[in-house]
C-alpha cells in the first residue's frame, strides 16, 4: 500500500503550479515512476499534484520553423507512434519505443521520462546513500556493474535511466517550463544535474517549476537520426549501453555530428570527442575506427562495469556504419 | 456537536453500510462492507482543483466492462486494489505491485495498462476492461478461447494479465508478426515459462477474433 498523502486535480496551470508550493508536493504525470518512489519511501510526496486535468500539456504540434512541439503528458507511445515524430526524427520514435514495457509506454508521459528517479539498486534499496543526503556512495566500491563510466566524478555513479533524453540533447530540444517566478525555457542538455555539482539533484527544476512542452527544432538539412539501446533482455531493461545520433549530412559527409550516450554517465553524455573526430568527415573504416575509440578514451570504469568500455566501442561502430545505409549493417 | 462530527458520524454510517452503487445492467448489487478498516474522514467528490485530504474518502466513479460503479476510495488506493478487495473482482491479479510484471494488465481506453501503478482517481469516467468483461455470456472470448486450446499456461498466474495484453494487442493490430506479438507481450512476465504456447495464443486469437 501506497503511504497517505493528499491529492488534488488542477484543471488550470497557473493552479497547478499554486499547490505545488506546498510543503511536499509533487506533481504526478502518468505515475509509473512516481508511485514507485512514494512506495519505496525515495520520495516524500504528502500532496499530489494531478497533471491529468491539464489540456493545454497534451498533443503534439508542428511548429512555425518546422520542428514540432510535444505536450509534457504524451504518452511515450504517442511518440513512439507519431507519423511526423517518425517521419522528422525517426531517432526519438525508436527511443521511445525502447522505454520500458507497452503498458508503461501507455501511461508514462514525455515530461515524467524526462524527470525520473535514478534506478541505482542501492538508491532504490534502503541504502541511505549520498544521493538520499547519507555520507556515502555504496556503489562506488560495492556492486557497480550496471554503472556509470562516464562522468561520475567518482561521486554518484547512477546512469541516467531515459531512452528519450539522450536523443532529445541530440536534436537539441528544449523544455518549456511554467513556474512561480518566471517562465523560462532551458535546453534538455542543460536539464539534469551532474553529481560534482549537486549530488541531491536530478533536473534543475525548482520547487513548482511544470515542464509544458518539449520543443525541438525543425530538423536539420538531411538529418539522420537513430537511437540504439543495447540490454540484458527484450522484456522491460535499462540501458547497459545506448546511443542517441542526429547527423546532419552532405552528401556522405557528415557536416555536424551530435552523439548522445545512455546507460553511460549520470546525465545524458554527450561525447564531445567523438563528435569532433565526425564533424566534417566522411564515414570511411578508419574514421569509425578513431571515433568510437574517441568516445571510449575518456571512459573512467568502475571495478565491476570494465565490461560497458568495449561495448560502447563495438555498438558505436555497428551505429556509424549504419548511417547513410538506411538503417541497416 | 460539532460540525466535523457530524460529518464523521454521517460518513461512517455510509461506510458501515458499504457504499455502493451499482448503476449498470442486472440488477446485482455487491454487498457486504466495503470498507474494511473503520473510517472518520470526511468523503468527497474528486472535482477539479478540489484538494482531497490524505485521511478522505473520494466518491470514484468508474466505468468497468460497460457498468457503471461508484465506490469510495482512499486517494492512494491503486486501480487494482480498489478492483480487487473493494469491488471484489479478482480476475486482475497481484504479482509485483510495482509496474514489473504485469499480472495486473487491464485495458483503459483500449490500451494495456499496469493497474497497480494506475490511481482509481486518475480513471475516472475511463473505459476499463478486465479479464472478466472479455467473457461472450457464459462461454470464454476468442483470446481466452486461444489460450486454453494452446496449453498457453501452467500455474495460470500470469494468465489474465497475458491475456489483456494480447486483447490491447489485438485491438490496435488485427493480425500482428511474431515480432508484433513477442513485443506486444513483453510487459508480462510468466514464472513458468509458458511463453512459447503464449505466443501460439495471440496467433490463433487474432485468426479467432476475424472468424
Ligand atoms: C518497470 C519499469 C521499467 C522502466 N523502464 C524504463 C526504460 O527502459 N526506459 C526509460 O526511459 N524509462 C523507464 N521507466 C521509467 C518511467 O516510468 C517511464 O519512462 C515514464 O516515462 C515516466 O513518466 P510518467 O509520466 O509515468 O512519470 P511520473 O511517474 O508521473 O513522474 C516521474 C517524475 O517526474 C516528475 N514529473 C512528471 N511530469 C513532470 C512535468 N511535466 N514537469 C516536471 N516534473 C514532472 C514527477 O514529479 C516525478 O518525480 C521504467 C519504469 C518502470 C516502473
Ligand atoms: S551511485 Fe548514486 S544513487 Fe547509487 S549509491 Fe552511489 S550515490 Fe547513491
Ligand atoms: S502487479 Fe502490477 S505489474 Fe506486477
Ligand atoms: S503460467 Fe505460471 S506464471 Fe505464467
Amino acid at each position: 500500500m501506497l503511504p497517505k498523502f493528499s491529492y488534488v486535480r488542477p484543471d488550470k496551470l497557473a493552479q497547478a503550479v499554486k499547490h505545488l508550493e506546498t510543503d511536499k508536493a509533487v506533481i504526478h504525470a502518468g505515475g509509473t515512476d512516481l508511485l514507485g518512489c512514494l512506495r519505496e519511501r525515495i520520495m516524500d510526496g504528502d500532496l499530489l499534484v494531478s497533471l491529468g486535468g491539464l489540456k493545454g500539456l497534451a498533443g503534439i504540434k508542428e511548429t512555425a520553423d518546422g520542428g514540432l512541439s510535444i505536450g509534457a503528458l504524451t504518452t511515450i507511445t504517442e511518440v513512439s507512434e507519431n507519423r511526423l515524430v517518425r517521419d522528422k526524427y525517426p531517432g526519438l520514435a525508436q527511443g521511445a519505443a525502447e522505454v520500458a514495457s507497452p503498458q508503461l509506454r501507455n501511461q508514462g508521459t514525455l515530461g515524467g521520462n524526462l524527470c525520473q528517479k535514478p534506478r541505482c539498486w542501492y538508491f532504490r534499496g534502503e541504502f541511505h546513500c549520498l544521493r538520499k543526503g547519507g555520507g556515502l556512495c555504496f556503489a562506488i566500491k560495492g556492486e557497480n556493474q550496471f554503472h556509470a563510466i562516464f562522468g561520475h566524478d567518482k561521486i554518484c555513479a547512477i546512469t541516467h535511466p531515459s531512452d528519450t533524453a539522450p536523443v532529445l540533447v541530440a536534436l537539441n530540444a528544449s523544455v518549456d517550463v511554467v513556474g512561480p517566478a518566471v517562465n523560462r525555457s532551458i535546453a534538455v542538455e542543460d536539464l539534469h544535474v551532474p553529481p560534482a555539482e549537486d549530488v541531491r539533484a536530478e533536473t534543475v527544476l525548482k520547487r513548482g517549476e511544470i515542464i509544458t512542452r518539449i520543443t525541438i527544432p525543425a530538423p536539420a538539412p538531411n538529418l539522420y537520426s537513430s537511437y540504439r539501446k543495447i540490454r540484458a533482455r527484450r522484456s522491460w531493461d535499462f540501458a547497459l549501453a545506448g546511443a542517441a545520433l542526429a547527423f546532419a549530412m552532405d552528401g556522405d559527409r557528415v557536416s555536424r555530428a551530435n552523439v548522445v550516450l545512455s546507460g553511460a554517465a549520470p546525465v545524458p553524455w554527450r561525447s564531445t570527442a567523438m563528435e569532433e573526430v565526425l564533424s566534417g568527415s566522411t564515414l570511411t573504416a578508419e574514421t569509425i575506427f578513431r571515433a568510437a575509440r574517441a568516445a571510449v578514451a575518456e571512459a573512467r570504469p568502475l571495478a565491476g562495469n570494465q565490461y560497458k568500455v568495449e561495448m560502447f566501442r563495438g555498438m558505436l561502430e555497428e551505429e556509424l556504419r549504419k548511417v547513410g545505409k538506411g538503417g541497416e549493417v | 456537536m460539532s460540525k466535523d462530527d457530524q460529518d464523521n458520524r454521517h460518513c461512517e454510517g455510509y461506510t458501515r453500510r458499504g457504499f455502493i452503487q451499482f448503476i449498470g445492467v442486472g440488477a446485482g448489487v455487491v454487498g457486504a462492507s466495503l470498507i474494511s478498516q473503520p473510517f472518520n474522514g470526511p468523503v468527497l467528490a474528486n472535482e477539479d482543483d478540489q484538494v482531497l485530504p490524505a485521511a478522505s474518502m473520494v466518491k470514484v466513479r468508474l466505468k468497468i466492462n460497460g457498468n457503471r460503479y461508484e465506490v469510495l476510495a482512499e486517494p492512494r488506493w491503486s486501480l487494482l486494489y480498489v478492483l480487487r478487495e473493494i469491488i471484489g473482482q479478482t480476475g486482475t491479479k497481484l504479482g509485483c505491485d510495482r509496474g514489473e510484471c504485469g499480472a495486473c494488465t487491464v485495458l483503459i481506453d483500449d490500451l494495456p495498462r499496469y493497474a497497480c501503478l494506475t490511481l482509481a482517481v486518475e480513471v475516472e469516467n475511463r473505459e476499463i476492461t478486465t479479464v472478466e468483461g472479455l467473457m461472450n455470456g457464459e462461454e470464454l472470448g476468442p483470446v481466452q478461447t486461444a489460450f486454453a486450446e494452446n496449453d498457453a499456461f501452467q500455474c495460470g498466474y500470469c494468465t489474465p494479465g497475458q491475456v489483456m495484453a494480447v486483447e490491447g494487442l489485438l485491438r490496435k493490430v488485427e493480425s500482428p508478426s511474431a515480432d508484433e506479438i513477442r513485443s506486444g507481450c513483453s510487459g508480462n512476465l510468466c514464472r513458468c515459462g509458458a511463453y512459447q504456447n503464449i505466443f501460439a495464443a495471440a496467433d490463433q486469437a487474432a485468426r479467432l477474433k476475424k472468424s
